[in-house]
């Protein structure tokens, strides 16, 4: 049920970070992406918020490139309630199997629709979530040595979306957790760490309070792990890893996560290591891959200031290269995004700078430039 | 207000527990404090105050607080309880003598405890929270001098909702491999949480109520919390309301604390269980923040670290969180001069070096040497 082909360690860069462990590749896969002319057709979802901007700098450095890929793009938004944009995503992704996506937005309001993020997620059942968090040279935190991976299942769980009113002011919302999905968010979780050489894989649960839901979870990992004798498991309950993320997150490798709180411990990892701007992640399902930044933060209010800090979708854009088999061109954009955040002369707003989005795009590119 | 809401039968079939609590709520006049002491003092002049002394190093550390207390001359009288848990009904039940004393001196000071392994046995914390209706947790983190971490910044106060969300304890196993867990979220357990934050932001000089939630996602049940919050806040109109996502405020506060100080964040159960634990990461661990879980009737003050097995009786204990925790009781019951008195005196000892605090914070000393190091400096 799942690709075996999951990911392929890259030794002969040595960029950190995405170019030591790729998310996947579908070399020897029987659902290949779309190629026509030699060139794969990609969906691009610039999605809300910052999206147009930070996607026009993968845009310009892709094209730079010479990077073999035709984009669809689609101009979906989650502002306002048309599922227009969404169907067509849905159709986009299914045919192109392959896709780079911003976050849409989501409203707070009972009456607007449920999320897009989620939906599209459920939709086309891309059920992991990966999720890159490393220091970044040249990028100082208050955290040194952490190299984190978290796999968060995608597609069950808190985000359901299943919620009743008993009576008015009585409401409840129903966490499913099932066997057959825990059990293959587990099987991503050490195949990963098996082909990434990681040492350990820790599942973060409240099965002390959520017996039954957390507890099936828990117990499927802990019994993959058996399958695994040279990958050391072992469980965290989800407040001690939180405590433990912000006091000494150096003792993490990889963490496999139910929905939610996959999604609290990416936000407090990528705290940690410098911002949402700078994490790189992505949706693989059985066909489909979405690579879209870890953290998914929209940036409603720096909309439009070309301000964004581009890394988050590069990155998650040069995991796609990787997918795709497109080495060459994934490591010569990470070295140079890596190059530009290492220098520290362009700098975005979230990292301290005054650069602007098309800065940092046109310093990545003269960087490119030298690489040749 | 929303009072008038004939809520109280229907609720009742759903949970017999939720029952009380709506009841109590209805009860309520909108203007009354919640979770205000009401105790009153003997004919000696002192208050009696229910020590649970806990498990492991639960008893080392009670014990340095009571040679604190004395030394400092606070008037209290403490009454020390004996909670190990009982089977009543096939339901974990604390000793009627424990929950009398509870009930008689309406404020308690608790040691961690072991919850014992085994079927049938909820956790004791959780039946206490039950027992008393402790309705919301208060989990204050400061930068501690003298014990350094990446974060020197830190003030928060976090205040979780401590009765149902996702601790409503509801699961069921739909069909083999399929689990469904309920979070609950009723109107009237929102209101108390969070009138309870507007009157803490007021009592503490905080301008901001933060809500922290993920109304997005869960459109009903955080909706819910969110909308009450929005009603409560009309109350309230020297307090500002805002709201933030959980994700943003994880990845703001462990970014930089420092935006949080004017502001008293509250949010569900399980966002206020993981919140808090995280904020005391940031300081420094459970060994240094204190915690105090309010009711209408009772509050009980306490340590959430763990009961240390391994270092009980070596008398290493450190007894910095229940310290602080017992200096939150004392400014509950409104005796604020002693509370400072004690409170800066232990800061005070631990800003002093490594040879007066305790080896969880790279010190030398023991407990009994940290204690009169803060007897000295009281």
């Amino acid at each position: 049920m799942l690709r075996t082909t999951l990911a392929k360690t890259l030794t002969r860069s040595p960029i950190p970070l995405v170019g030591a462990r790729s998310a996947t590749t579908v070399a020897s896969d029987i659902f290949k992406p779309l190629k026509y002319g030699g060139k794969y057709t990609v969906t691009l979802i610039p999605g809300d918020g910052i999206g147009a901007e930070v996607a026009e700098s993968v845009k310009a450095i892709f094209k730079a490139d010479n990077v073999p890929i035709d984009w669809e793009q689609i101009d979906v938004t989650g502002v306002g309630a048309s599922e227009e944009g969404f169907r067509e995503s849905v159709q986009s992704l299914k045919k192109n199997k392959v896709g780079l996506k911003g976050i849409l937005f989501t409203p707070v309001e009972r009456s607007g629709h449920a999320s897009f993020n989620v939906a599209l997620r459920q939709e086309l059942d891309i059920f992991a979530s990966l999720v890159l968090i490393k220091n970044i040279p040249g990028v100082k935190t208050r955290h040194d040595g952490i190299d984190m991976c978290l796999i968060r299942e995608n597609t069950e769980g808190e985000y359901s979306g299943l919620e009743h009113q008993s009576v008015s002011g009585v409401v409840e919302s129903l966490k499913i957790v099932t066997k057959y999905k825990s059990e293959r968010i587990s099987r991503f979780a050490f195949e990963f760490a098996l082909k990434n050489n990681r040492k350990k894989v820790t599942v973060v649960h409240k099965a002390n309070i959520m017996k039954l839901a957390d507890g099936l979870f828990r117990r499927t990992v802990q019994d993959m792990g058996a399958e695994y004798p040279t990958i050391a498991t072992n469980d965290m309950i989800v407040d001690n890893a939180s405590m433990q993320a912000v006091s000494y997150p150096q003792q993490f490798d990889v963490l496999v996560l139910p929905n939610l709180y996959g999604s609290i411990l990416s936000n407090i990892g990528a705290g940690l290591v410098g911002g949402p701007g700078l994490i790189p992640g992505c949706n693989i399902g059985r066909e489909i891959a979405v690579f879209e930044p870890g953290c998914r933060h929209v940036g409603l209010d720096i909309k439009g200031q070309n301000q964004a800090n581009p890394t988050a979708l590069l990155l998650s854009a040069t995991m796609l290269l990787r997918h795709l088999g497109l080495d060459d061109h994934a490591d010569r954009i990470s070295k140079a995004v890596y190059a530009v955040l290492a220098e520290g002369k362009v700098r975005t707003p979230d990292l301290k700078g005054t650069s602007t989005t098309s800065d940092f795009t046109r310093a990545a590119l003269e960087k490119m430039e030298s690489l040749y | 207000m929303l009072l008038t809401r004939p809520l109280c039968r229907s609720a009742a079939l759903v949970r017999p527990l939720r029952s009380v609590s709506i009841k109590q709520t209805l009860r309520r006049n909108a203007s009354t404090e919640v979770a205000e002491f009401k105790g009153t003092k003997n004919a000696d002049g002192k208050y009696t105050v229910t020590m649970i002394e806990g498990d492991g190093i639960g008893v080392e550390i009670s014990a340095a607080v009571k040679d604190i207390y004395a030394a400092a001359k606070v008037p209290i009288i403490w009454e020390s309880v004996d909670v190990t848990p009982i089977l009543k009904d096939g339901k974990t039940a604390i000793p009627d003598a424990a929950i009398d004393s509870v009930k008689r001196n309406l404020v308690a000071l608790k040691g961690p405890l072991a919850t014992p392994i085994g079927k049938g046995h909820v956790s004791l914390n959780l039946t206490l929270r039950r027992t008393f209706n402790l309705f919301a947790n208060l989990r204050p983190c400061r930068s501690v001098v003298g014990y350094k971490t990446p974060y020197d910044n830190v003030d928060t106060v976090l205040i979780r909702e401590n009765t149902e969300g996702e601790y409503s304890g509801i699961e069921h196993v739909v069909v083999d491999g399929v689990v469904q867990s309920i979070k609950l979220i009723t109107r009237p357990a929102c209101e108390r949480v969070i009138r309870y934050a507007f009157q803490h932001a007021r009592a503490t000089g905080k301008p901001k109520v933060l809500v922290v939630h993920k109304a997005t996602i869960m459109k009903m049940s955080d909706g819910l919390f969110l909308s009450t919050a929005k009603e409560i806040a009309k109350e309230f109109p020297d307090i500002e309301l805002g709201a933030e996502l959980l994700d943003n405020t994880c990845l703001k506060i462990v970014t930089d604390p420092e935006p949080y100080k004017p502001v008293v964040m509250v949010m569900p159960n399980l966002y206020g269980d993981i919140l808090s634990d995280m904020c005391s990461g940031l300081i420094g661990g459970l060994g240094l923040t204190p915690s105090g879980n309010m009711g209408d009737e009772v509050s009980i003050f306490e340590a959430v670290h763990g009961s240390a097995p391994d270092i009980a009786g070596k008398g290493l204990a450190n007894p910095t969180a229940l310290l602080l925790s017992s200096v939150m009781m004392l400014r509950h019951m409104k005796l604020n001069d002693y509370a400072d008195k004690i409170e800066n005196a232990v800061l005070k000892t631990i800003a002093s070096g490594p040879e007066n605090i305790t080896r969880d914070l790279k010190g030398t000393a023991g407990t009994k040497h940290f204690t009169e190091q803060i007897i000295r400096r009281l």
